[in-house]
């Protein structure tokens, strides 16, 4: 239900550039995990699946599970917290990216 | 063919080439002299004449992005504006052509304020010539309507898609009466079939359109809007004749060479003048003189190959304009010199310039720049300002 | 009457706006996001120069899945117009036209277009993002920020509190064209917006949407209270949650009590240096807007 990554070579001929300004909608090649200092990290048993988080996360990387609680999408996920912040049940935590590398 | 003749302004022969291009968009904003053009438009859609939906927008700046936003889904449109409209609506201007769209606008050529005036010159559009706009402009009526029919076909080719201005002079064109033919709509219907474009959103399959990008590709982008608008050169003849094929007129492609072959000197014209200086050149020639007049069609595409081969047969040329680029020359002349330089022959030039803010260019005036291009072998002055009411030094 | 009541389950899974560029946090594009969760996929995306058409059009990353395009800054209802008329005349049905404007692309540059697309009557609907300033551009003061607010182009020191101005009253300035339906909205209320976006899909005619949507980056704050900012602004009374259709308002809330304009001020950037006789006028113009519409709307 998201556009996925795809490949994406510099042109090297101006054939292979599309000859107007027009592209194909949703077409991804680069990922914004990169951005993130802090990771949101959502503990599936204090969910109570209000989907609040899902509503109001800027980047759409809060998914629905089947069981209708959430689970996030990293690869585009930039850490802003808002998802934690707003958690009513304070299901989600925000952890530093190095401090999980460590554990 | 059936013969369908009517007695009509510029501004009206407008209006009939652009029901018979059948778009489905007007979007129009009124400006003098272009009114009539919008008036009778909105005539046609009242009596079902014309199926399209008549936008009023609140602006130049807005018919523009109005008719952007037609041509965003495929869809065909039309605008027509003239002087302060059209600097209004410059930044649309440039955009539709960086976007594609083959949209068709009609400007009556007026001068720019200040001071105000409503007559014509044609320092509107030759301040857009950098636009990326195809530029034609017309001599009567008749070439009005036509070229219409054929801006659309060049414009909506897969290989040009870019915008077309088709330029009438102000009042001396837009709002003199003259016979013209109207062509049979089932006859241009097969001539300018509705165009398919990938360059449009489209629910199957959806596109960013006008989108931005970085430095490391913008570059390219230009460089192939540039090479549509020189590829357009072939299209706009192929079109032409085609059109003289199916209607029986056509207007010999970029340029049109009347008497020029064998001639000493010859003016280069924009427009209606041409008509006059063709009256003079006739009798000219009567007299002995051989003289020629070389009417530039298209400023855009520049008609470099037929500019250069004019320069190669005729050693003296005059460029007459209704334009000056303050603080150095008229910008058609530029356009004429710049063509010239590639030869390896060396032609004398000379720029004309009268008719602004709508003075009248005179057969006498005509006679004067003939009589000064034959009697010269160089120029001192590169740029002499015609039809001075007053002495231009104390 | 049909309830327009949408609930965050209903909302479909599909992501249409998605990998874009814009800051961490930003408010902006919770607005454009769930917009389009409610229009769905056959909308027509119109966006000027702003920060939503800057993140997400950057060859060769396109992050609108539907069709979408940028206008020139001045163009959104002119643009909307166009693509709505040339839609209905190439036969396509059921389909949306949205316009998504900044502050300054609708209130001050796209102003005249904006009014022009109502005029006509136009079936679009035009959203407009409301962060207070040019923020694009990097926070220059727009007709839509608020008193004291410090800008780029709006300082504050010893002689200047910010901006001096208030907020341009675009929802009612709007209204007054007769406008199909207008209202106001906050990210701080998804709930309330979501609402309002279903009626917006099922109302004949131009529909114009103002939410508020607040920017970390402009108004420095913490990315983390984004949602929570916009929710203070209405419930310190500094903005309101309404509507207006057939001739008459609708105040969707009418708090008894507001939370002090301070605990909502306090927490960013661009208010920080606001003296007491500042907050002073802020909350006597609030009081008087507020006065104005519980006497007029109730």
């Amino acid at each position: 239900m998201r556009p996925k990554v795809k490949s994406y070579k510099q042109p090297s001929k101006l054939s292979e550039y599309p000859s107007t300004p027009a592209f194909e909608s949703g077409h991804l090649v680069s990922k914004n995990a990169g951005w993130r200092t802090f990771k949101p990290v959502v503990d599936a048993e204090k969910c109570v699946g209000c989907l609040r988080c899902y509503l109001v996360c800027p980047d759409g990387v809060v998914a629905r599970t089947k069981d209708n609680k959430v689970e996030i999408e990293y690869d585009f996920c930039k850490g802003c917290g808002i998802c934690a912040h707003e958690c009513k049940v304070e299901a989600i935590t925000m952890v530093k990216e190095a401090d999980e590398d460590e554990i | 063919m059936k013969s369908n003749r009517k007695f009509v302004s510029g501004d009206e022969a407008v209006a009939l080439g652009v029901r018979l291009a059948r778009p489905h968009i007007i979007s129009a904003y009124p400006i003098t002299p272009q009114t009539i053009v919008v008036e009778r438009l909105a005539d046609f859609v009242e009596d079902g004449s014309l199926k399209a939906e008549y936008m009023h927008v609140e602006s130049e700046h807005s018919a523009m992005a109005a008719a952007m936003g037609v041509s965003s889904v495929g869809a065909r449109a039309f605008t027509a504006t003239s002087s302060q409209g059209l600097l209004h609506m410059a930044e649309c201007v440039h955009y539709a052509s960086g976007a594609r769209f083959p949209i068709v606008m009609m400007n009556a050529n007026r001068s720019i304020a200040v001071p105000w005036s409503i007559y014509g010159d044609q320092r509107d559009s030759l301040s857009m010539l950098d636009s990326g706009w195809i530029q034609v402009y017309v001599e009567d009526a008749q070439e009005a309507l036509d070229m219409m029919i054929q801006a659309y076909k060049v414009a909506e080719n897969p290989e040009v898609m870019t915008p077309f201005m088709v330029n009438l002079d102000g009042f001396v064109l837009t709002h003199t009466y003259e016979p013209i033919e109207l062509p049979e709509q089932e006859m241009v219907d097969q001539f300018l079939p509705m165009y398919q474009t990938g360059n449009k959103m489209s629910m199957d399959e959806p596109k960013s359109l006008c989108f931005s990008t970085s430095p490391a590709d913008n570059q390219e982008f230009k460089v192939m809007q540039h090479m549509a608008m020189e590829g357009s050169v072939d299209v706009i003849r192929q079109v032409d004749a085609e059109y003289g094929k199916v209607f029986g007129r056509s207007y010999h492609g970029l340029t049109e060479s009347y008497r020029c072959d064998d001639a000493d000197a010859v003016l280069m014209t924009l427009g209606s003048v041409t008509g006059t200086v063709r009256c003079v050149v006739d009798e000219l020639r009567e007299k002995g003189f051989k003289v020629g007049v070389f009417k530039i069609r298209f400023m855009r595409p520049f008609p470099k190959d037929e500019v250069m081969a004019l320069g190669k047969a005729v050693s003296k040329l005059g460029v007459l304009e209704k334009n000056i680029s303050f603080g150095n020359e008229g910008t058609v002349f530029t356009n004429v010199n710049s063509a010239l330089m590639a030869l390896d022959t060396k032609v004398q030039s000379k720029n004309y310039v009268g008719g602004l803010g709508g003075r009248d260019i005179t057969k006498d005036h005509i006679r004067a720049i003939f009589m000064d291009l034959l009697n010269h072998d160089r120029f001192e002055e590169r740029v002499e300002f015609i039809g001075m009411g007053c002495e231009i030094n104390e | 009457m049909n309830n327009f009541n949408i609930r965050p389950k209903d909302l479909t899974d599909q992501e249409y706006f998605y990998g874009h560029k814009a800051c961490a946090g930003c408010g902006a594009t919770i607005a454009v996001r769930l917009a389009l969760k409610v229009l769905g996929e056959r909308t027509y995306s119109v966006l000027p120069a702003n920060c939503m058409s800057a993140v997400s059009f950057i060859y060769p990353q396109m992050a609108f899945t539907t069709n979408a395009i940028i206008s020139p800054f001045a163009s959104t209802g002119a643009m909307l117009s166009g693509v709505a008329a040339g839609a209905r005349a190439l036969g396509i049905k059921d389909f949306q036209t949205v316009g998504f404007a900044g502050d300054g692309g609708t209130a001050d540059i796209g102003f005249q277009a904006l009014s022009g697309a109502i005029d006509r009557g136009d079936d679009i609907i035009y959203i407009c993002y409301d962060n207070e300033a040019y923020m694009n551009t990097g926070i220059q003061k727009s007709g839509l920020t608020p008193y004291g607010t410090k800008t780029t182009t709006s300082p504050a020191g010893e002689n200047l509190p910010g901006a001096v101005t208030q907020k341009k009253n675009m929802f009612e300035i709007v209204a007054a064209h007769g406008i199909a339906y207008a209202a106001t909205a906050s990210i701080g209320y998804p709930n309330d917006f979501l609402r309002k976006l279903n009626k917006a899909k099922e109302v004949r005619g131009p529909v114009f949407l103002h939410i508020l949507a607040s920017c970390p980056t402009g108004w420095g704050s913490k990315t983390e209270l984004t949602v929570e900012l916009a929710k203070e602004a209405v419930d310190s009374g500094l903005w309101y949650l309404a509507e207006y259709e057939n001739d008459e308002f609708t105040l969707n809330k009418n708090p008894k009590e507001f939370i002090p304009v301070e605990e909502y001020l306090f927490k960013q950037g661009r208010f920080k240096h606001l003296k007491e006789k500042d907050i002073n006028v802020i909350i006597e113009q609030r009081d008087k807007k507020w006065e104005k519409i519980r006497k007029s709307w109730l």
